[in-house]
């Protein structure tokens, strides 16, 4: 059996051998100047295993008795976080480079969080849960003061383990609680354990904790405390790296939890998640309108798209959870190319974050200005884009969960959002002139990566690319 | 053709792609093409469109000429046209072109406005053809994008304002309507508009936090709706966004706003709320009759006092656009053909109003009333254009504004004597205002130093206005074109929507209801 087991982690197996040697490699040979083919290395490496795991076929298998699971939804959150991470790695070489922080951990760093955020979605035991998210929380802090010789990167880095440690904390005790009245840490036991409509309140409580643990990690409101100062302190290509695929492993480990191991129970946690979507979902979108600085407009952005996303798990339904996996899928695609856009925003030479730099930056590089138009109409969720798509389907699930009332107060709260949106598009396309203006030019790559989710997010109108049916399917296999 | 009405949608667009792809913008050359492939092109799709209009046999009550092709969650891309959206395609593309040659003299991102503009008829052809509530709120929505940039990069002095204005609180509106699309999806189990129309939703009395709602669900899903067309259309009072966005827009977008876009909304009044929920049509609509005759009185009489033309005419727009609704919900034969009629109408008369302002602005950049005056001594033939369409616009009888006015007043007197005294009075008003316009503008001596040299309209000018002046007195001296076509749609219409009211028998007379569901308004 345990060959059938090994041969369900390998993709697992394989990364973390990767980067173990990867990391023995780079220390006794070139150092720092292996760091660019590392990246590159890494980056293709990610996109081999996503095509591996997209078309590996094979309904739902388990491995270790149970704690390790493999299924529709694992796969399709598996490839979703390793192409935003190979993206988003790719994007990120020139950048480092230049400000001097191309140094040989981050590839490896990245790798190593793509694995715990694999493990993360296909998680089937509280142990497994928390191995991973550590794995990848690990990495995270690490990366977050890449830069060390600067305080705001430093401070970043320690802000997030310290509030991460504290989320781990929550997180830890609620499993705790839940192995104790369940008197098991595997999903499917508790799920037993749990039972139909009822359950005890020790169990309840063990939700509640394990909930504001992962609510941490998503950063939706309450715990959202810590995203706009990190996003704001860490490099940029680490933000980008925050906002996407940790998001999605995240959110994969959410759904993961509530409906494997709490699936009986729908009633007590969908009102704890349709809190948390309502909350985000308004702070995001109030409090990014006083922004000056990008990175933390996107941090609030970010906030207030968790918020919908997390709309689409509060359903409790199998429409809900395709409903939050095309959502994440059309979130990190939309972030990737706006964060394209923000690692090219320099002037003279040096990286630039203030907005108003945006003043009539459509006249220096039209390109680039209207690519990111696209991004910005399709975060608003304005149709005919594809971030519409995203805001019906989570609609809809919510409406047919029962949650009327949050799907209401979520439009609402996506014309709150449009506002902070549609003032970048102002500066870009009608604001003062300014004679600081960005530099014109920069990265091919950078161009592409903000070209292609342009494109796509007017494309995707046809037929959203067919992730309608791999969500639908990776869904039913959570939910069932 | 099979794909006829897809090809008339998206020609523009297509055009438009290939102006951003192929045209490098920035010289005269380039601003040149520009504006020659976007003529070309508006002018190409009014041609096809004519096809649409040869094809169309107006004796079919239903949809004709449908598309249908598989589309995501179980949505239908699904064109299609009936007697009450055929003459609104028309409208869109034979006003293009006249918009696109009204913008010849812009000087400023030639390139991006004409595929502005482009991807904007594509999108309000869309609006009209769409059988499909998704596809629909599709095209309805994406039409924000390209007058937000409209307004907001070729606009006037104040058009950041403006153009915030504009987008927010017409999104604010239809965000609603979608939250409505979605309980319609989950409640009929399609998204198609002509099984949506056979569908019978809920009307059920219940309470909702302590009110009780009359009509129930289709009460809650006509409310929806209503929020999102009475702010496009605009009714009093949510009408505040429509001065603002004119005076800011360029004279095209003006034009377009004018006579194409407020028509989206009395559309949807008329293929959503009226044919899908008729017991919250009954319900709500002697309310809807009174918002609608306020409207009109209240703003001919702000009309009256605007310094800015443009102003003056957005508020006649909006006691116009009260004909409109007070037409379609007074949901009879008359009032119904009348509103439908008086919106096309005014796709013409606004528009070229619209345009008439723009003439003098191009030459004096101001729109002050008290700028001008006495132009008839240098510009004859603009006196005249002028004229005809304030007589027009007054509804004078000869040219199309009478029709409407006349037809939809008729239908709600039937339903409402009082509301038709009142709003009879704005046909009175509406002299005074554009009368008195006219007269401070195009009479009197030449005084101003300033306007001592101005000149008369150009060629190109004249050309533009041409079509507008023969489509409005044909109009109103032959109206039976227009009514034949919209008559057996509008009539099966109505047919269904009295079988729906007298089956689902509510108790009490209508208008005493109607508190109860603007409380919960």
């Amino acid at each position: 059996m345990l060959s059938a087991d090994l041969t369900l982690i390998l993709p697992e197996i394989l990364l973390s051998v990767y980067a173990m040697l990867a990391l023995i490699g780079a220390v006794y040979t070139g150092k720092d100047q292996l760091a660019r083919p590392l990246i590159w290395l890494t980056s293709a490496l990610f996109v081999a295993f996503a095509v591996w795991i997209a078309t590996s076929r094979g309904g739902t298998a388990n491995a270790f008795g149970g704690m390790f699971v493999v299924d529709g939804f694992a796969r399709f959150a598996k490839v979703t976080i390793l192409v935003s991470a190979a993206a988003v790695l790719a994007m990120s070489e020139e950048y480092m480079a230049r400000r001097g922080l191309l140094r040989f951990e981050y590839p490896i760093l990245v790798a190593l969080a793509a694995v715990g955020m694999m493990v993360m979605v296909s998680a089937g035991d509280l142990i497994a849960l928390y191995m991973g998210l550590e794995l990848q929380s690990l990495a995270l802090y690490v990366v977050a003061s890449l830069r060390r010789d600067s305080a705001r990167s430093t401070e970043a880095g320690l802000k997030y383990f310290v509030l991460g440690a504290l989320s781990s904390g929550l997180l830890l005790y609620g499993a705790s609680l839940t192995y104790g009245y369940a008197g098991t840490t595997l999903f499917s036991g508790i799920l037993a354990a749990a039972g139909e409509g009822t359950v005890s309140l020790g169990l309840l409580f063990g939700l509640v904790f394990l909930t504001s643990g992962i609510a941490f990690k998503v950063s939706a409101v309450p715990f959202h405390m810590w995203t706009p100062d990190v996003y704001e302190g860490a490099p940029t290509p680490i933000t980008a790296f925050f906002a996407t695929a940790p998001k999605v492993a995240a959110m994969g480990l959410f759904a993961r939890l509530l409906h494997d191991a709490f699936g009986g129970v729908t009633g007590d946690w969908k009102q704890i998640v349709a809190f948390l979507s309502l909350l985000s979902m308004f702070l995001g979108s109030i409090a990014a309108i006083g922004q000056t600085n990008i990175k933390r407009l996107m941090a609030y952005s970010s906030i207030a798209h968790m918020g919908y996303a997390l709309m689409g798990l509060a359903a409790g339904t199998a429409l809900g959870v395709q409903a939050l996996l095309i959502y994440m899928a059309i979130y990190v695609t939309m972030n990737v190319g706006t964060f394209a856009f923000i690692l090219s925003m320099e002037r003279d030479g040096q990286p630039v974050t203030d907005i108003a730099s945006l003043n009539m930056y459509s006249r220096t590089e039209p390109g680039k200005a209207l690519a990111m138009l696209v991004l910005l109409f399709s975060l608003a969720g304005v149709p005919p884009l594809v971030g519409f798509f995203g805001k019906l389907y989570v609609l809809r699930a919510a409406y047919d969960g029962g949650l009327a009332w949050l799907a209401l107060a979520g439009v609402i709260a996506s014309v709150i959002g449009a506002y902070y949106y549609l003032r970048i598009v102002f500066l870009m396309y009608f604001g003062s002139e300014r004679d600081d203006r960005l530099d014109a030019g920069g990265s091919g790559v950078l161009w592409l990566f903000l070209a292609v989710p342009a494109i796509a997010m007017v494309a995707g109108v046809v037929n959203l690319f067919g992730i309608e049916g791999a969500a639908a399917a990776a869904a039913a296999s959570l939910v069932n | 053709m099979d794909n006829l009405l897809s090809i008339v949608t998206f020609l523009p667009a297509l055009a438009a792609l290939i102006l951003g792809v192929f045209l490098k913008g920035g010289d005269a050359a380039a601003d040149r093409n520009a504006r020659w492939l976007a003529l070309i092109a508006t002018s190409a799709t009014f041609l096809i469109s004519l096809f649409i209009l040869a094809q169309f046999d107006p004796a079919n009550p239903g949809f004709q000429m449908v598309e249908e092709g598989e589309w995501l969650l179980g949505m239908t891309y699904k064109l299609g046209v009936d007697g009450i959206s055929v003459l609104f395609v028309m409208l869109t593309t034979f006003i293009m072109p006249l918009v696109i040659a009204a913008s010849w003299e812009v000087k400023d991102r030639v390139k991006e406005y004409m595929i502005a503009f482009l991807l904007l008829e594509t999108l309000m052809l869309g609006v009209f053809m769409a059988l499909d509530i998704v596809l629909f709120y599709l095209f309805f929505e994406g039409g924000l994008i390209p007058m937000f940039l409209i307004i907001g990069i070729w606009g006037g002095k104040n058009r950041i304002y403006a153009a915030f204005k504009f987008f927010l609180y017409t999104f604010l509106g239809s965000v609603l309507m979608l939250v409505a699309l979605v309980a319609m999806y989950a409640d009929a189990g399609t998204t198609d508009i002509p099984t949506l129309l056979n569908h019978e939703f809920a009307f059920e009395s219940f309470s909702l936090l302590g009110i009780q709602v009359i009509g129930g669900f289709q009460t809650l899903l006509f409310l929806a709706f209503f929020a999102s067309f009475a702010v496009k259309m605009p009714m009093w009072p949510v009408h505040t966004w429509l001065p603002d966005a004119h005076v800011q827009a360029p004279t095209a977008g003006s034009v377009v706003l004018a006579s194409i876009l407020l028509k989206l909304g009395g559309y949807g009044f008329l293929r959503f709320n009226l044919p899908m929920f008729p017991v919250g049509s009954e319900v709500v609509g002697p309310l809807v009759l009174w918002l609608s005759a306020i409207a009109i009185v209240y703003t001919s009489l702000v009309a009256l006092v605007q310094e800015d033309m443009k102003k003056l005419i957005a508020y006649s727009s909006v006691a116009h656009m009260g004909y409109v609704t007070m037409g379609i919900f007074a949901a009879n034969q008359q009032g119904v053909d009348g509103a439908i009629f008086q919106m096309l109408s005014h796709g013409f008369i606004s528009g070229a109003l619209f345009l008439c302002v723009g003439v003098i602005y191009d030459r004096m950049h101001t729109r002050e009333i008290d700028a001008y005056g006495g132009l008839v001594n240098r510009m004859p033939a603009y006196a005249l254009v002028f004229m005809l369409f304030t007589m027009a616009n007054v509804g004078l009888p000869g040219t199309s504004g009478f029709i409407g006015e006349f037809l939809t007043l008729m239908g709600v007197f039937q339903v409402n004597t009082w509301i038709a005294v009142l709003a009879t009075s704005g046909v009175i008003l509406s002299a005074a205002y554009a009368l008195w316009l006219y007269r401070r503008v195009v009479m009197g001596d030449l005084v101003k130093e300033s306007l001592r040299t101005i000149t008369d309209m150009s060629r190109r000018e004249r050309a533009i206005f041409a079509p507008l002046a023969v489509m409005t007195i044909w109009l109103g001296i032959y109206p039976a074109p227009i009514l034949d076509r919209i008559g057996p749609s509008v009539e099966a219409l109505l047919e269904t929507y009295d079988d729906r009211v007298a089956a689902a028998d509510l108790a009490g007379p209508r208008v005493a209801e109607a508190p109860a569901a603007a409380a919960d308004h």
